[in-house]
């Protein structure tokens, strides 16, 4: 009926090297975790409250000198850092309260004054300001983790429903397995790189959810169309064979869309706008990355595992029952 | 099989790319200094506070006291009446009753040179001072908002005209009987803060401190007096000291702008090379259609279809129509991958190009199903107070607060309409132009197609 001709399809046994990719993804997972636990999160105020105020400014500014002259103003511990482009041509003065809390109109305005008048010469221009009250910030991130929630249930509920004649529930489980990995790699990684956890992360992490998820779609769509033509074909080899046909379409998609974050990574950094990083490596790490590879070595692995088992248990129980009837 | 005709490929190309110019440059004549938009571009396109400069501010009242719903409305009157006072007209302003805050969004113009964001979020907030006055200028006091008025409320006659109605304290019914008496036939002017807010002509004199407001109300109007007579009377200030302010300079907002504009004119050239290099043919179909995704994703946005407003576009915004244009290339990629497979089963050009769209068909929509419930998640959760999906998501999840992360808001839509824009572009348009192209003489070769010569 169908030639396959030598080459013209990939022919990997993903599901043979699991535990490889198992250990791997493991690894990397506790490294990000022992990371994490020294170095800490980063929570961004936006979460946690706080203020951080953003100047732009000329020539050279002694940052000591500058934080001891807002300190004196607004009697509050400030931090003083400096934030530049790649290009060099823009700098930029920042202002964060060590403590976590919100800063009055009045104090800003103060700020702005006391530095205009240290530093005439430095045509120091208000840029910027971001000013969270803690309980605010904290309600924020409850919700955000609430539709983080609520997103994982709703498209793991829509796999289970649309996937239902390949397992149903054990194809979303695996899925959704696959996104917590994802998920994790991202978050793990933002904290290596000691990225702020802010409101772009939390758009990357439903983004993840969707995106990588859309991977996975794509592979156990082939398997349901593969299993009604090749039902002779095992599960193992049904997955094996559904994702090396799918590996291309995988890759390319993979690429472009890389290819897409990495420019906006890439032309932010050169500019000197950070904004953007809480979600462009996330993005890249956790959602492209991981999202290829999770749907590849673990998504469809684990559901070939998950499916093996249950049909030896199955296998088992009716050996058992036929057992029983012959005695 | 019903076969697409030569020209359609043209066609759909032309209109593609015609769409995708007239959505950027959108259509205006010029009438001396007066512009008529016709169809807006993306100059049109209101942008979020990260690009266009403003202020995102969320008041809570200063005191704690019991506030209700008419208090919230009437905080909410007070900062609109006072931002229109200030020449702000394109402000977006939210009550949230369940938390009691005020949620304001306004751009910073890049022409104020000497404005003061924090001294104009502090004004916003301030108590609002209610007076009613003699005769049509606010010199002659009779009566104070926070001493003499309880409440208003707007009703309705016995006639049915809308009305509003004033409940007055005891000194104020003393104050006001001896106004209205004196005053019979001539105007007594409200006035908030330092703006006219009524001039309502006194019929007869009011003793019983029931006084009654007509004219040329609608239910809107009257609500809208009630709520602004209100606001003089609040027990509180508004305040953004212990909530959250946001403010960025028109300056650095331009420079994100510029910096955005240029990475997705990048991504969208790489993406372009990347995808030709490896389909032929079906690469250039998808970077025609991909230039059409672009054209409908900002047309969304910038309000191009009569009838529509702008959405405000943010830098996540536009970090999500890059993503799209790099997710968006998958429905092409699926379809020209499943062309390859045909091929290699042995079929035939027209054949590979019709099995190729039906069978990834089921592909492309399940995966993209996936991202418009993030797409729906995100705008419910990250929206404004009002929102039809905030509203809807409140009603799940009431107990937290709304938020005023409009940046993320726009991410969230960015994806929604890629995804939608994808459907029309990348799954039916693609189809047209690949159907309709490979009936060319030229075109008939399968290699153009990712197949080989066998395939002829």
């Amino acid at each position: 009926m169908f030639k396959f001709k030598k080459g013209t399809f990939h022919n990997i046994d993903f599901c043979k090297h699991f535990k490889k990719f198992f250990i791997f993804s493991a690894s990397l997972i506790l490294i990000g975790i022992i990371a994490t636990v020294i170095f800490g999160v980063k929570l961004d105020i936006n979460f946690k409250g706080g203020t951080r105020i953003t100047y732009s400014y000329s020539g050279n500014i002694n940052f000591d000198d500058a934080a001891a002259a807002v300190q004196d103003t607004i009697s509050v511990p400030v931090n003083v850092t400096k934030s530049t482009s790649f290009t060099g041509d823009s700098t930029k003065l920042v202002i964060t309260l060590v403590e976590d809390k919100s800063l009055s109109t009045e104090s800003q305005t103060s700020i702005t004054t006391a530095l205009q008048e240290k530093y005439p010469d430095n045509n120091i221009e208000f840029a910027e300001i971001n000013s969270v009250n803690a309980s605010m910030g904290k309600s924020f991130f409850i919700k955000s983790l609430a539709a983080v929630a609520l997103a994982g249930v709703l498209v793991i509920l829509y796999i289970s429903i649309r996937f239902r004649n390949i397992g149903g529930f054990s194809a979303g489980v695996s899925a959704f397995i696959a996104l917590i990995h994802d998920i994790l790699m991202a978050f793990l990684f933002c904290n290596i790189l000691r990225i702020d956890i802010d409101s772009n992360f939390i758009a990357v992490v439903l983004t993840i959810l969707g995106y990588s998820l859309n991977d996975t779609v794509v592979i156990y769509d082939r398997i349901r169309e593969n299993k009604k033509l090749f039902s002779q074909l095992s599960t193992r080899e049904l997955t094996n064979k559904s994702i090396n046909e799918t590996l291309g379409r995988s890759i390319t998609t993979a690429f472009a869309t890389f290819l897409a974050i990495l420019t906006v990574g890439v032309v932010c950094e050169i500019a000197g706008l950070t904004s953007l990083r809480s979600f462009v490596i996330p993005m890249l790490i956790g959602g492209i990355l991981s999202g290829s590879y999770s749907t590849i070595c673990i998504a469809g692995p684990l559901w070939v595992l998950w499916s093996e088992y249950s049909e030896k248990r199955r296998a088992k129980k009716s050996f058992k029952k036929k057992n029983r009837k012959n005695a | 099989m019903k076969r697409t005709g030569k020209p359609v490929f043209f066609i759909v190309a032309i209109l593609l790319i015609a769409l995708t110019i007239t959505a950027f440059t959108g259509f205006a004549s010029y009438y001396g200094d007066t512009k008529n938009t016709y169809i807006k571009g993306s100059e049109d396109i209101r942008w979020g506070i990260d690009i266009s400069g403003g202020v995102e501010a969320i008041f809570s009242p200063d005191v704690d006291t019991d506030i209700t719903k008419s208090m919230m409305d009437a905080a909410k009157e007070i900062i609109e009446t006072r931002l229109v006072n200030k020449n702000i007209t394109d402000y977006e302003v939210f009550a949230d009753y369940t938390n009691h805050q005020v949620i304001v969004r306004f751009p910073w113009s890049s022409e104020e040179e000497d404005f003061n964001p924090q001294a104009a979020v502090a004004e916003l907030g301030e108590t609002a001072l209610l007076t009613f006055c003699e005769g049509e200028d606010n010199e002659k006091v009779i009566l104070t908002g926070s001493e003499h008025v309880k409440s208003a409320t707007a009703g309705v006659d016995e006639k049915g005209n809308y009305i509003v109605s004033l409940d007055l304290t005891g000194s104020g019914k003393t104050a006001f009987a001896e106004a209205t008496t004196r005053l019979v036939g001539q105007t007594i002017s409200i006035w908030l803060d330092d703006a006219l807010i009524s001039a309502p002509t006194v019929n007869e004199a009011i003793n019983d401190g029931k006084a009654m407001i007509s004219g040329n109300f609608d239910a809107k109007s009257a609500n809208e007096l009630a709520d602004k007579i209100n606001a003089g009377s609040l027990p509180f200030a508004l305040s953004v000291d212990d909530s959250k302010l946001n403010v960025v300079s028109p300056t650095l907002g331009a420079e994100a702008l510029d910096i955005m504009t240029l990475a997705g004119g990048i991504a969208f050239i790489l993406i372009c090379i990347t995808i030709i290099l490896k389909y032929r043919l079906c690469g250039v179909v998808a970077s025609i259609s991909l230039i059409g995704q672009i054209g409908l994703m900002i047309a969304c946005i910038s309000g191009y279809f009569p009838g529509t407003d702008s959405f405000t576009l943010t830098i996540p915004g536009i970090a999500g129509i890059i993503l799209s244009i790099g997710m968006g290339v998958d429905a092409n990629v699926i379809t020209s991958e499943r062309i390859k497979d045909e091929f290699r089963k042995g079929k035939t050009i027209d054949g590979a190009i019709a099995a190729g769209y039906s069978e990834g068909w089921n592909a492309i929509f399940d995966g993209n199903i996936t991202i418009v419930i993030i797409a729906f998640i995100l705008m419910g959760a990250f929206g404004s107070a009002d929102s039809i999906l905030a509203q809807a998501y409140n009603k799940i999840m009431p107990f937290f607060s709304s938020t005023i992360t409009g940046s993320v808001y726009s991410f969230g839509y960015s994806l929604l309409i890629g995804i939608i824009a994808n459907f029309i572009m990348g799954v039916w348009c693609s189809k047209l132009m690949t159907k309709s192209i490979s009936r060319f003489k030229i075109f008939r070769n399968p290699w153009l197609y990712g197949g080989t010569k066998e395939n002829v």
